[in-house]
């Protein structure tokens, strides 16, 4: 403790301090908060990208609502850039124009913007993908992925009436577009084409009404459910990767301050560092190319922004002869399948699947220690089945770009992606849990042989061996912690008397389940397995069992350590 | 190495389930602390805080260039002039922001203290006791309603909250449609006499000036005289494309025979599929593509179609020619325009 | 002259010595070399006889001896001296391969035999003419209308500003930017391959200069950066994938990593 009189900034802070926590009781939330652990890894900033590129959003977009006038009333432009001299188009148009080319930096602001909404969508999805792959959703974070699920709605909401709101040809025929897809919609379509732009395609509102959305109701919701998110994290505290020291009961990590202050707070302007640079020198929507909405014209290369890209591709490639005629009444499924079906599906599976796993899994305990998304065969394949699913989709979007970029046939693209669609995830669902299985393998062995060090000793019976240098703890811990469930076992479907049993047709379907997502497995292994792996001898611990690959150029170049903090931290 | 060591084929391995030591590992606990160059060596300490003062300087120079850019350069009338103001403003605020971001990652990596912690998790779950407090006052708080015995009057709060709502809903959605008139999807302005011309210029067309293997995107002549409102809504419907074969290869069914002219067709503009304006004329092979889905149509073959998403072929416009040689349209289309809604054909 | 050879060791010789040559060598070349020959101003009678001979040894074996066309190739007859200057000059004839359409390419012959070939075509039947300088000059043209007309008649198959767009069946419409202004005119008269024919009925001479206008403006850098090759939101996806989640999940690696 100091003697000196404390300096005039110290006094102002514990007075500022003082008048707060006479009036709100601050003092506990700063007791229990400022030195907060959260753990330490790469992967869990990603979720931290999509919350600062919505700040970057929030910021740029109330610059951009200082200047852009949300109206379709027509006007002829008079600004600087000649290609649009006297042409007649609508407010937003005009005012977008004017952002562009005459408020200093106004361009900077829109591209900024723009960038900051295909990076925050980018993220997001990134973002989920490392929760999913890492079994971040299971309980109790179930309903915090959920929320997350919506964000991601929401997100594309956001983009899509963000995007529209220039009311340029690109996304006029965008518009257009969900304006046919509403149609289609049985019984109600004709009215909702209605209840959309306030009567007939285009109408007068509907600019106007996006801008509501676009600035007002989604970044409201978007806002909230981010509170929610974060609160959750809080709540739940956030989970850890599997290492030594770390347990479903404990946080491993740094304090929130000054530590976590420092790195996320310097990862926030990171983040607006490297969307300020994009946004300096990469044009994004020029919309003064495109020209102001008509029905009319339309540009070759009309595709939506990257994230709707994948409705798209499904408009794309579903054949048009599904459309029928049943008592005068026309159903459009060659419409209504790619834009209603297709991401309900993609939709519902990514709700669904945290509740899906907890039910095959029957497991009910709180999970806080990450898996490595090799020990997850199951999960980890279908992960990579459906994105593999959603980037065909998002490919043949743009098939007609592949086609003049590859001088390819782009009649040749469509059918391709067609059989893709179905052929590509199953291969891709093969393969990964092949390959997942093989690592847990690989893992296995490194547990029970130790790491090859590349020394070959020679005895003097003349036997050769390579050395191999057993794990040391830490490392052995990270590979042999994880759980592996066994596909579920029921009772039989007779019981000692012969009577079949009640609810054994469920049972059985459980079972079946189960053993889809269970029954390749290669389970860690336990201390008696190492020790009977020794027990062979030092001699046959360190020699190269048959298959194992034969002496190569390695000699003499072995790794010196492998306990560094590399695998710790992986 | 027996086999029952080998891991090579993915199948359970027995885990020896008596001897509780010998089934799972021990967590080894922490690892060891490793001290960083910074922490052991005070010159290294030195230089970690300079380089993080450089960077702090970087960033106070990017604001200082945005501010002088933005002032100094503007956006002038050139797309040169715009791109160099543009790049000004953009690099200064970038060197600004990101001289701060790399300089407190730095830092934070470098300088402050990072022995790892460890904090205790409690179960998400309430204890028993509070749960038991929960339906303890909610229970009393039931009972102080009164809502228990009074059936009817359940029923009617519930009843009354539940149609609150259409009192909002229905003003708000109410109007939100315009005048809900869908049966103006099915008609255009094209009526008969109405001549054909050139888009956006609003030239009519003479037959004459239609050669082989050109293509004329075509608005009605009436168009200029519809409110202003209402114009692109009857544009979006309207937009026609005029293509002249060579009637050898025209096939024209038996009912449409007089609805081309010499060769001379003319289709509505808009897709069948979405919406989307198919606008790709492929002379050679009469083909035209619709640049948003791909759908192809034959307009030697009545315009149906031949490849891609759309299943009906794009709604001809009957033509013929004036006294004076102009074009013009014998009637409205026989069939509503664009994408397929549910009572299209009622 | 001994100063200079006092100097031939000094260790900056070599360099002088391989710029003095550099120099020499540009010197001469441009002395030298063979210099492109004007196009004639009108076809005489020794450039159609010329024409024909070109025109029998490279094109009459798809185009038949008198252009009248064979199952390979249409007739050339009535298609104007444009169809050949646009084809010959922008090297798609002599087609080389065969594939869904000619090909642009380095272009075969040179500007004189161009012309000639172009006299030998024109005079077989009437067609349109090759544009005179005032009508391809997009300082004279109103690059708004040309992007009004464009956009509606040019901008499906092109791109909205010319970056070039897919057909059926492996067919493409060609990029614009580095096509020749004259050339650019000529594929509007003349319709090559699916291109439909914009005779002057349908784009006035004056309407083509506004669009040639419009393309030339499309010329210049874009104001917001660099243009991804102009290809719209595909090609931003893309960037935003590679460049910003490039940058940024290096960024986090490498905060989340250990200080050494």
């Amino acid at each position: 403790m100091s003697t000196t009189t404390p300096s005039r900034g110290a006094r102002a802070a514990s007075g500022t301090a003082d008048y707060l926590d006479q009036r709100t009781g601050i003092g506990t939330a700063v007791k229990g908060f400022a030195r907060k652990i959260f753990p330490d890894h790469w992967s869990f900033l990603l979720g931290e990208i999509a919350l600062y590129s919505f700040i970057v959003l929030l910021i740029s977009g109330v610059f951009l609502t200082m200047f852009f006038v949300p109206s379709m009333g027509e006007t002829h432009y008079e600004g600087p850039w000649a290609a649009m001299q006297g042409v007649e188009m609508s407010q937003a148009f005009a005012s977008t124009l004017r952002l562009s080319f005459e408020v200093r930096g106004g361009l900077l602001m829109r591209q900024i913007h723009h960038w900051a909404a295909l990076l925050f969508m980018a993220s997001i999805v990134t973002h989920m993908m490392r929760v999913f792959f890492t079994g971040a959703f299971r309980k109790p974070r179930e309903v915090n992925w959920l929320v997350g699920f919506v964000l991601l709605v929401l997100g594309l909401a956001a983009g899509f009436s963000g995007y529209s709101l220039p009311d340029d040809v690109l996304s006029g025929n965008g518009l257009r577009i969900t304006d046919g897809v509403v149609k289609a919609i049985p019984i109600i379509g004709s009215y909702m084409s209605f209840f959309l732009f306030g009567g007939e395609f285009p109408g007068t509102d509907i600019i106007p009404r996006l801008f509501t959305v676009h600035i007002l109701l989604v970044p409201g919701l978007i806002l909230a459910l981010i509170g929610l998110h974060l609160l959750f994290v809080v709540l739940h505290k956030h989970t850890q990767y599997p290492g030594p020291g770390r347990t479903d009961k404990n946080v491993v990590g740094y304090p929130l301050f000054p530590v976590y202050t420092a790195k996320a707070g310097g990862f926030f302007f990171v983040v607006f560092g490297v969307i300020a640079l994009m946004a300096a020198t990469m044009t994004i929507n020029p919309v003064w190319n495109y020209g102001p909405y008509d029905p009319s014209p339309v540009s070759a290369g009309a595709q939506p922004d990257w994230y709707m890209l994948f409705l798209e591709g499904a408009l794309r490639l579903m054949p048009g002869q599904t459309e029928y005629v049943i008592g005068g009444y026309t159903l459009s499924l060659n419409v209504l399948i790619p834009a209603m079906v297709v991401p309900g599906i993609l939709f519902t599976a990514i709700a669904a699947y945290p509740f899906i796993e907890a039910a095959v899994t029957k497991d009910k305990r709180e999970h806080h220690v990450l898996d490595r998304p090799r020990n997850a065969p199951f999960r980890t394949a279908f992960g990579v089945a459906f994105l593999t699913a959603f980037v065909v989709l998002a490919l043949a979007g743009s098939n007609d770009l592949i086609a003049t970029q590859f001088r390819m046939s782009i009649n040749d693209i469509t059918w391709a992606f067609r059989v893709l669609l179905f052929v590509g995830p199953a291969f891709a669902f093969w393969v990964t849990k092949r390959i997942c299985l093989s690592l847990q393998r690989k893992d296995r062995e490194l547990v029970l042989h130790g790491h090859e060090t590349g020394r070959i000793v020679r005895f003097a019976h003349g036997e050769y061996i390579e050395v191999h240098k057993p794990l040391d703890e830490y490392e052995q811990w990270l590979l042999v912690s994880y759980d592996s469930p066994r596909p579920l076992e029921i009772e039989p479907a007779e019981d000692s008397r012969g009577v079949r049993r009640k609810g054994y047709r469920k049972d059985r379907l459980k079972q079946r389940v189960s053993r889809i997502f269970f029954e390749d497995r290669v389970e860690p292994v336990t201390p008696a397995e190492l020790a009977a792996a020794h027990s062979h001898g030092e001699h046959d611990t360190i020699a190269p069992a048959p298959e194992h690959d034969q002496i190569t150029s390695e000699v003499g170049s072995g790794p010196a350590s492998e306990t560094d903090t590399e695998t710790r931290n992986r | 190495m027996s086999t029952q060591q080998n891991p090579g084929h993915g199948d359970e391995v027995v885990a020896h389930e008596g001897s509780a030591p010998a089934t799972h590992f021990e967590n080894p606990g922490l690892p060891p602390h490793r001290p960083r160059q910074a922490d052991v060596n005070p010159a290294a300490a030195k230089r970690a805080e300079r380089q993080i003062v450089i960077l702090f300087a970087i960033s106070i120079i990017g604001t200082i260039g945005t501010v002088v850019a933005w002032s100094l350069v503007p956006p002038g009338d050139t797309p040169s002039s715009m791109r160099l103001s543009n790049f000004l403003i953009g690099f200064g605020l970038f060197l600004s922001l990101m001289g701060i971001g790399t300089a407190a990652v730095h830092w934070a990596k470098t300088l402050m203290n990072d022995h790892e912690k460890v904090e205790m998790r409690h179960p998400q779950r309430s204890s028993d006791e509070t749960r038991a407090g929960a339906v303890e006052v909610l229970k009393e708080g039931a009972a102080d309603s009164g809502i228990g015995r009074r059936g009817v009057l359940k029923g009617a709060a519930v009843t009354s909250l539940a149609l609150f709502p259409l009192a909002i809903a229905v003003p708000l959605i109410g109007d939100v449609g315009g005048s809900w008139d869908v049966s103006k999807l099915k008609h255009t302005i094209w009526r008969k006499g109405v001549k054909l011309t050139t888009d956006p210029a609003g030239r009519p067309i003479k037959a004459a000036d239609v050669t082989i293997g050109s293509v004329f995107h075509v608005i009605p002549e009436n168009l200029e005289e519809v409110d202003a409102h209402e114009r692109l809504n009857e544009k979006a419907k309207a937009v026609v494309l005029l293509v002249r074969l060579d009637p050898k290869d025209l096939k024209e069914a038996e009912d449409r025979k007089g609805w081309s002219y010499d060769g001379i067709v003319a289709y509505s503009k808009i897709c069948t599929h979405v919406g989307c304006p198919v606008a790709l004329y492929e002379q050679q092979t009469h083909h035209l593509l619709c640049p948003c889905h791909q759908s192809t149509f034959d307009v030697a073959d009545g315009a149906k179609v031949v490849f891609g998403p759309a299943k009906r072929p794009l709604p001809q416009l009957p033509i013929e020619v004036d006294d004076e040689g102009y074009l013009v349209a014998q009637s409205d289309f026989h069939e509503p325009v664009g994408p397929s809604f549910w009572e299209r054909l009622k | 002259m001994k100063a200079l050879a006092a100097r031939r060791h000094h260790r900056h010789a070599p360099v002088v010595l391989l710029l003095l040559a550099l120099l020499a060598t540009g010197v001469l070349y441009a002395v030298l070399a063979p210099t492109s020959a004007d196009a004639a101003d009108s076809a005489s009678a020794n450039d159609i006889e010329a024409g024909d001979k070109l025109f029998q040894a490279n094109c009459a074996t798809c185009h038949g001896p008198s252009a009248e066309g064979t199952g390979s190739a249409p007739s050339l007859i009535g298609v104007g001296a444009a169809s050949v200057d646009f084809q010959v000059g922008t090297g798609r004839m002599p087609m080389a391969m065969s594939g869904p359409q000619a090909q642009a390419k380095p272009p075969q012959f040179d500007a004189e035999q161009t012309a000639q070939l172009a006299a030998y075509v024109a005079s077989l039947g009437a067609g349109p003419g090759i544009p005179v300088a005032e009508q391809v000059d997009p300082s004279k043209g109103d690059a708004a209308n040309g992007m009004a007309l464009f956009r509606t008649n040019c901008a499906m198959c092109h791109n909205a500003v010319g970056a070039g767009g897919a057909l059926s069946e492996g067919k493409y419409a060609p990029p614009l930017l580095e096509t020749s202004n004259t050339h650019i005119y000529e594929a509007m008269a003349t319709g090559p391959q699916s291109m439909p024919v914009f005779s002057d009925a349908n784009l006035t001479s004056d309407e083509k200069r506004d669009i040639i206008a419009y393309i030339d403006a499309q010329r210049e850098p874009s104001p917001g950066g660099i243009n991804l090759g102009s290809l719209g939101p595909v090609s931003e996806g893309l960037w935003v994938w590679v460049v910003g989640m490039g940058l940024l999940i290096g960024a986090s690696v490498w905060i989340g990593a250990k200080s050494s």
